[in-house]
């Protein structure tokens, strides 16, 4: 297997006394697509928050290439090239498709001029609507937007939580075709998902989680065809 | 598309130019206690904070109450620091001639000239009231702004308050000179200074809003969970807005205190504030112009064109038992309600006026008058005072 680009060892994150993850330990390897899956409030989300720096952890350790980033703000996360794509889209309504990308590599001083191409390039409607609000976009178009603003930081490891949320199938499809698109092109990417079915098909390799802990994993084939993973997130 | 740019700026150079002629012309033919003048001065000051206040309020999404209290602050410094020495034994009558005995002014017309030294010394004298009043931001920003939407406008509220109650104290006397006025510090005589450096202040903050930091605010107004993902570090961002407003708050602050001639802790009360944000809702949450023409137009009405109401004759109608004092405010409410019941999102909106639209819009009338097939263009951006 590849280097590790991302590991995690019992990390524990607690919410106004609530412990939302419990002591969990997972490694994301260099270049691979991983996935989290399991039900609501299992924990998925406040893994990615607190990786990302939005959240402290109680205790345990996040290591990015090695180097301990547990407890840093975002800003220092965003910098060492970890992005995530937030739960729900969240693009910025009154700013300019075009804004809301410049917005993504606000912490680069360099040209982000090939950024930008290479984000029209995978998104080629966001290059029509560049001048549009975000908030007048549809809601693919929006989660289209949010992954393109997060790859404008040109980032190393892309966190996207739940992409597929409130979209029809056919777009899903092609969010997911995108993501493989832009693993291809080496960024490491760590997904969380409920459409168990669609993760899996894309992952190499996923994590189940269950109320704050990992209980299955596997590489994403074997869990697709796993009798418990089947039963609870499947549907069959 | 070069060339509509260049058209675009002779076409707001000429549009300057223009305002500047009529500014001039109205200071030569109008005496500087004209009505008129004295509407100028104080809407284009109330044009500055109002546009200070929508930086913070419109573009970052933080509500403050704050302003009257910084520019209490920019005001009292302006004011302490160039009243002239000899005149400050009648000014601190009950304290001693007070604690400061220099002058801005003066110091700079010892080697300038009366004229330039004057000038310069108001200008450094307006600037220092500016980062005084920026200064304390920085120091209130520290707890406040970890304090969401309606907690921090209440707690900029009490702030201003208690600075306002403070500047009264008696034991501050020989620096603010109590509950007294003071009085006898420079003013610009003619109204065209004060469009001058009102102007280049606010083209100061449209260059700040249309660059990268100004693109942060907006961000975090929007969605504060997405700009910190993003990496926006939030509380420095709010602390910059929040210091940036105060600063030209303070400066407006000095203008103020300039334009009424005395100056007295008692006038900055939250009403003002209250004034301030009326101007900002009516003229359009996240526009600048709007902020602007709504300063001049609110003012010109209260100050001068609804002064009959209170006085007896309105519009040639003579009706002293309806038109007496206090009625103007009542029209005045009406009015306002009104416009806010039309205009939801303010006179402007978050729009701003722009000179290359509107030059479009008229290529546009153009083309139309000439072949029925008009091509639709797009609404161009650069925004231009």
């Amino acid at each position: 297997m590849a280097e590790t680009i991302l590991s995690i060892k019992d990390l524990q994150v607690n919410y106004g006394g609530i412990e939302a993850v419990k002591g969990i330990s997972f490694d994301v390897p260099q270049g691979s697509i991983v996935t989290l899956i399991g039900a609501n409030g299992a924990g998925k989300s406040s893994t990615l928050r607190t990786v990302a720096g939005l959240v402290k952890p109680s205790s345990g350790s996040i290591r990015f290439m090695g180097e301990e980033i547990t407890g840093k703000g975002p800003t220092d996360i965003v910098k060492k090239g970890i992005t995530l794509v937030p739960e729900g889209r969240r693009i910025f309504a009154d700013l300019s498709v075009l804004e809301n990308l410049k917005i993504g590599a606000y912490l680069r001083k360099d040209d982000i001029r090939e950024d930008l191409n290479w984000v029209y390039s995978l998104f080629p409607r966001l290059k029509e609507r560049a001048w549009q609000a975000g908030g007048t976009l549809s809601g693919g178009e929006q989660q289209m937007l949010a992954v393109g603003r997060a790859l404008m930081s040109r980032p190393k490891l892309m966190m996207m939580d739940e992409p597929s949320l409130g979209l029809a199938p056919i777009v899903v499809r092609d969010i997911f075709n995108i993501i493989r698109e832009i693993n291809k092109r080496g960024v490491t990417i760590l997904l969380i998902e409920q459409n168990a079915n669609m993760a899996l098909q894309t992952a190499d390799f996923g994590y189940v989680l269950e109320t704050g802990r990992i209980s299955l994993s596997g590489s994403g084939s074997a869990l697709l065809t796993n009798e418990a993973v089947k039963k609870a997130y499947l549907g069959e | 598309m070069k060339n509509d740019n260049r058209r675009t700026y002779i076409v707001a150079a000429c549009l300057l130019f223009l305002l500047l002629a009529l500014m001039t012309a109205i200071d030569m033919a109008l005496p500087s206690y004209h009505i008129a003048i004295k509407v100028i001065k104080k809407a284009s000051v109330y044009a500055l904070v109002a546009v200070s206040m929508n930086l913070l309020n419109g573009f970052t999404g933080l509500f403050s109450l704050g302003q009257a209290g910084f520019m209490l602050l920019g005001a009292y410094a302006y004011a302490i620091i160039s009243i002239p020495v000899d005149k400050r034994a009648g000014v601190y009558q009950y304290f001693d001639g007070g604690l400061v005995q220099f002058s801005l002014p003066e110091f700079f017309s010892g080697f300038l000239g009366d004229t330039a030294g004057t000038t310069v010394g108001i200008l450094l004298a307006l600037l220092l009231g500016g980062i005084i009043a920026a200064i304390f931001a920085y120091l209130i920003g520290l707890p406040v702004l970890r304090l969401k939407s309606d907690y921090l406008a209440i707690a900029t509220l009490g702030f201003a308050e208690i600075l306002r109650a403070l500047f009264q104290w008696k034991n501050l006397g020989p620096l603010t000179n109590g509950s007294n006025l003071l009085k006898s510090y420079p003013d610009f005589e003619n109204a065209t200074s004060y469009v001058i450096l009102i102007g280049l202040f606010i083209a100061v903050i449209v260059l700040l809003v249309n660059s990268s930091y100004g693109r942060a605010f907006k961000a975090i107004r929007d969605d504060e969970v997405a700009a910190e993902a993003m990496g926006i570090n939030l509380a420095k961002h709010k602390r910059l807005a929040f210091v940036i407003s105060s600063f030209f708050a303070g400066i407006g602050g000095g203008m103020l205190a300039m334009y009424m001639g005395t100056l007295q802790a008692l006038s900055f009360k939250s009403t003002m504030t209250y004034e301030i944000l009326l101007v900002v809702v009516i003229g359009g949450i996240g526009s600048i112009t709007g902020s602007v023409i709504t300063s001049f137009i609110y003012i010109a009405s209260l100050e001068w064109l609804l002064r009959g109401l209170d006085s007896g004759t309105f519009l040639g109608i003579s009706a002293p038992g309806i038109f007496k004092n206090g009625f103007r405010m009542a029209v005045v409410s009406i009015i306002i309600m009104v416009v806010v019941l039309f205009f939801r999102k303010g006179i402007m909106g978050d729009r701003e006026f722009s000179v290359s639209r509107m030059l479009k819009k008229m290529d546009g009338l153009r083309v139309r008058r000439k072949k029925p097939r008009a091509s639709g263009t797009a609404g161009g951006d650069g925004a231009n005072d």
